[in-house]
């Protein structure tokens, strides 16, 4: 469903600020993959996402959604096939409009706009019952302006809104580190339990091993543009922070002995 | 008196025009858009010309506002595509404009003088409403374009526009082209800026190259007048306090000219009036929470004096 195929990214090529942020990234997604992405600040994981969505052009490399190489699309001719979910909050919803015109909005992502009502009576009754699967009363203030909401509300919706029109890949970038423990925790089982109900073909950028290892059917490590680490389905179940943790450690480590080696 | 007030609300309501015009750059894109002043002058100097060289009335304001709205499309392209900062953009449309205007006219100024305007047409047209003939059916014809901005606010289009203003990276991310949505949303804004202009050309008898100076000003004056006396919590209440807005800024000046202030004095007068819109209200709520934050104290001291502790409650 996803393919990636050898992207390479630098930033600021040539000058002393020179970033290698993706170096040789390759990645392949069957339909319905849950990849969870971990890797410290600096790592790449958020150029990934960016490359994915079209904010970015790769150096090198290509990006493939759906059989159809991608890299001539800009952002928004991308976007009906992505969904995706910000770290902010405030980044996934329109502050100033109300929860029913910001679902209008995400309804249209794979149709073309028209003069016809983003609200229509037909559709608001679609959404009301769409907003109730969240369970947080949101389908009884569906004309109350989105700014009003919580941050975890918000959060919430921006999620709904991006799975909307179920998209070819879901790429959902630290989307609950914004957000106290518990808030976090219901945006995660609201996570798990979209994806699995709509079959995502997902990425998802985390800062919490925990997270990581609940969600999804396979985790990637990166660091410093690579992935040094991917665990397959049938290793992943099982798994525990520590392990992973000591997982890293060893890798990097046997790194920074080939670096003493060539120092040597 | 009755009839210089009628003068400045008929006024007001071909201003309301150009206000909306503004609200949609302004409020709606979020685009301060200064092409208002060349776009102004472009509409009156089109539709006057071509009605001093015997065009149906109808016909040259229909293609005022077509100018209007390729105008808006140029400095939508050049701050888009060009990547020229909006301020910049409209500053450039609009000098560039000034030497068109002047081309359009082919010389300063444009007179009227026994034209039939749609301004003459309308007020034959409704003279069993009397002398109020004018005023009654512009404000009708203002009230169907504002529900009009209401209704295409509300499709599918309207809602990215509006999202564009709002969170651009969030509709982005919907599948909505910003730049087209921006583009379009300046076209529509200086339609109804020459719109604006060509109907005032027509009611003040005569085209100016310099009609249009200021406008801008006039514009957030309206919108901001509007805002705050009117309220914007909807889009709807928001057009509706626009227009309103337009209406008691030309009742402002037409008073203060009656109590003997100068025309050329009318800039300053509009310059100050939106400093006061804009500084007046957060220095009202500033001192009401002040005044509350008092209250509260008080209770709170007279509190803990009932108490008999002297220590501090917390109300």
């Amino acid at each position: 469903m996803l393919n990636l195929k050898g992207l390479n990214k630098v930033f600021n090529r040539n000058t002393v600020d020179e970033k290698i942020a993706l170096a040789e990234i390759n990645l392949s997604l069957q339909p319905g993959d849950f990849v969870t992405i971990i890797g410290s600040n600096g790592a790449g994981k958020s150029t990934l996402m960016n490359i994915v969505s079209g904010v970015y052009e790769p150096d090198l490399g290509t990006v493939e959604i759906d059989g159809k190489v991608v890299n001539d699309l800009s952002e928004h001719k991308r976007a009906p096939m992505i969904g995706r979910v910000f770290q902010d909050p405030m980044a996934g919803t329109a502050p100033t409009m109300t929860i029913e015109e910001n679902l209008a909005m995400a309804f249209a992502r794979d149709k073309r706009r028209s003069l016809m009502r983003g609200v229509s009576k037909k559709r608001k009754e679609m959404f009301r019952e769409y907003v109730t699967s969240l369970h947080l009363g949101l389908e009884n203030r569906l004309t109350a302006k989105v700014g009003l909401l919580s941050g975890g509300e918000r959060q919430a919706l921006s999620l709904l809104m991006a799975t909307f029109t179920k998209p070819k890949v879901l790429l959902l970038d630290e989307h609950t580190a914004a957000l106290d423990p518990a808030r976090a925790q219901v945006i995660t089982d609201l996570t798990r339990e979209i994806v699995e109900r709509d079959k995502l073909t997902t990425l998802m950028v985390t800062h919490n091993m925990q997270q990581a290892l609940d969600l999804g059917n396979r985790l990637i490590m990166m660091d410093k543009g690579r992935i040094i680490l991917d665990v397959p389905p049938e290793k992943k179940q099982g798994l525990t922070v520590e392990q992973l943790l000591e997982e890293f450690a060893r890798i990097k480590g046997e790194k920074l002995d080939n670096d003493r080696v060539m120092l040597a | 008196m009755l009839s210089a007030m009628t003068g400045a609300v008929e006024a007001g309501i071909i201003f309301a025009l150009m206000a909306l015009g503004v609200y949609l750059t302004f409020r709606i894109l979020d685009l301060p858009d200064l092409t208002v002043d060349g776009s102004f002058t472009s509409g009156g100097a089109l539709a006057a010309v071509m009605i001093a060289n015997g065009y149906s009335p109808l016909l040259s304001t229909v293609a005022a506002i077509l100018l209007g709205c390729v105008v808006g499309s140029v400095t939508g392209l050049l701050h888009t595509k060009g990547k020229i900062n909006a301020l910049l953009a409209g500053i450039l449309s609009m000098i560039a404009l000034y030497s068109i205007n002047l081309r359009i006219m082919g010389r300063a100024n444009v007179p009227l003088l026994g034209d039939d305007t749609l301004i003459t047409q309308i007020t034959d047209f409704g003279s069993f409403l009397g002398d109020a003939s004018l005023l009654v059916i512009i404000l009708i014809v203002v009230i169907a374009i504002k529900l009009i901005i209401d209704w295409f606010l509300d499709t599918e289009i309207g809602l990215a526009l509006r999202a564009t203003g709002d969170n651009e990276k969030m509709i982005r991310s919907f599948a909505a082209n910003t730049d087209n949505t921006k583009i379009l949303g300046l076209a529509l804004s200086n339609g109804l800026v020459a719109l604006s202009g060509a109907l005032w050309a027509q009611y003040q008898g005569f085209a100016d190259v310099n009609m249009g100076i200021g406008m801008i000003v006039i514009g957030l004056a309206s919108v901001i007048i509007g805002e705050a006396i009117f309220g914007h919590k909807t889009v709807r209440r928001a057009t509706l306090a626009v227009v309103g807005g337009a209406i008691i800024y030309r009742v402002i000046v037409a008073l203060a000219l009656r109590v003997g202030l100068d025309p050329s004095d009318m800039k300053l007068i509009t310059a100050l009036i939106v400093i006061l819109a804009l500084v007046m209200p957060k220095m009202i709520s500033g001192l009401k929470e002040k005044r509350e934050r008092a209250v509260r104290r008080k209770r709170a001291l007279t509190a803990s004096g009932t108490a008999g502790g002297g220590q501090h409650v917390e109300s």
